[in-house]
């Protein structure tokens, strides 16, 4: 009984993967001596970000009037995007730091 | 005010150029390692001053921020001028703009709330300026070690970065 419904669930699974269209994806960002690497990404709706920052500092990717993922140093940081659209973001402690997404819908 | 913060870059300059006080044109690594460290360090106790005054939550995140990133990388640099066996030494420059921030510490003191807030973001912009002009002109070209110069320059962009985040401060007290 057992057997069948784990079996039963596994099929389902199965399942559901195959049916989506196109699974989400993670894109990731590297931060070195201040800069994004790279600096522009393109993305789609779901997907996520994931920055590493590798500096001894403290940064963000900050979207004015937006988004604010704070990225420790040397830790990542992460960000589902949830629109469409292009944006440009900064590091709010270094603001010449520069990056941009484009999130396709 | 423009031609103030010229003239302060140039004195750095001005210091090495002439040789009069170190009889060279151009510093020496070890000169180079004190200069940059102690334009760190003088940060750092600019910001704690600022901590310890404003009761601005901007100008407060914004001197923590100073404080964290100086401290870290003045520990980088030392990590370096330990691995490369280089003694940071003493010059004037070190000098004088350690005179020069003891200087602006005694006048900032002398000032509360916003007035305080102002005075300490329009200097930190002045300052970073002013490292910026000494770090591209002088310290940098005149790095002989590729490590140094690395870091360096990597302090350059992170206090191209401070120097900005001041501005921005700046125009937010406005
Ligand atoms: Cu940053």
């Amino acid at each position: 009984m057992f057997i069948t419904r784990a079996a039963i669930v596994l099929l389902s699974m199965g399942a559901a993967a195959a049916a989506a269209p196109s699974q989400a994806e993670t894109i990731q960002v590297s931060i070195d001596r201040l800069v994004y690497l790279p600096a522009e990404i393109e993305a789609k709706v779901g997907d996520e970000v994931e920055w590493i920052n590798r500096d001894a500092l403290v940064h963000t990717a900050t979207v004015e009037g937006g988004a604010d993922v704070l990225l420790p140093a040397n830790k990542t940081g992460r960000l589902v995007l949830q629109e469409a659209g292009s944006f440009d973001y900064i590091c709010r402690y270094h603001p010449n730091m520069k990056g941009r997404i484009t999130v396709r819908p | 005010m423009t031609i103030k913060l010229t003239t302060a870059a140039a004195a750095i300059a001005l210091l090495f150029s002439t040789g009069g006080a170190l009889g060279n044109d151009k510093p020496t690594d070890p000169q180079i390692a004190h200069i940059a460290y102690t334009a760190g360090v003088l940060d750092v106790e600019a910001a704690k001053q600022a901590i310890a005054t404003s009761k601005n939550k901007t100008v407060v995140e914004f001197a923590e921020s100073m404080l964290r990133d100086h401290e870290s990388v003045n520990k980088q640099a030392l990590d370096l001028v330990k691995k490369l066996n280089v003694t940071p030494e003493d010059n004037d420059t070190s000098k004088s703009l350690s005179q020069a921030a003891e200087a602006k510490r005694q006048e900032l003191a002398k000032l509360k709330g916003g007035e305080f807030d102002k005075a300490y973001i329009e200097h930190e912009v002045a300052y970073h300026k002013q490292v910026n002009g000494a770090l591209e002109t002088l310290l940098i070209p005149s790095a002989q070690n590729a490590e140094l110069k690395s870091l360096l320059e990597t302090g350059l962009k992170l206090f191209q970065g401070h120097q900005q985040h001041a501005e921005h401060v700046a125009a937010a007290l406005k």
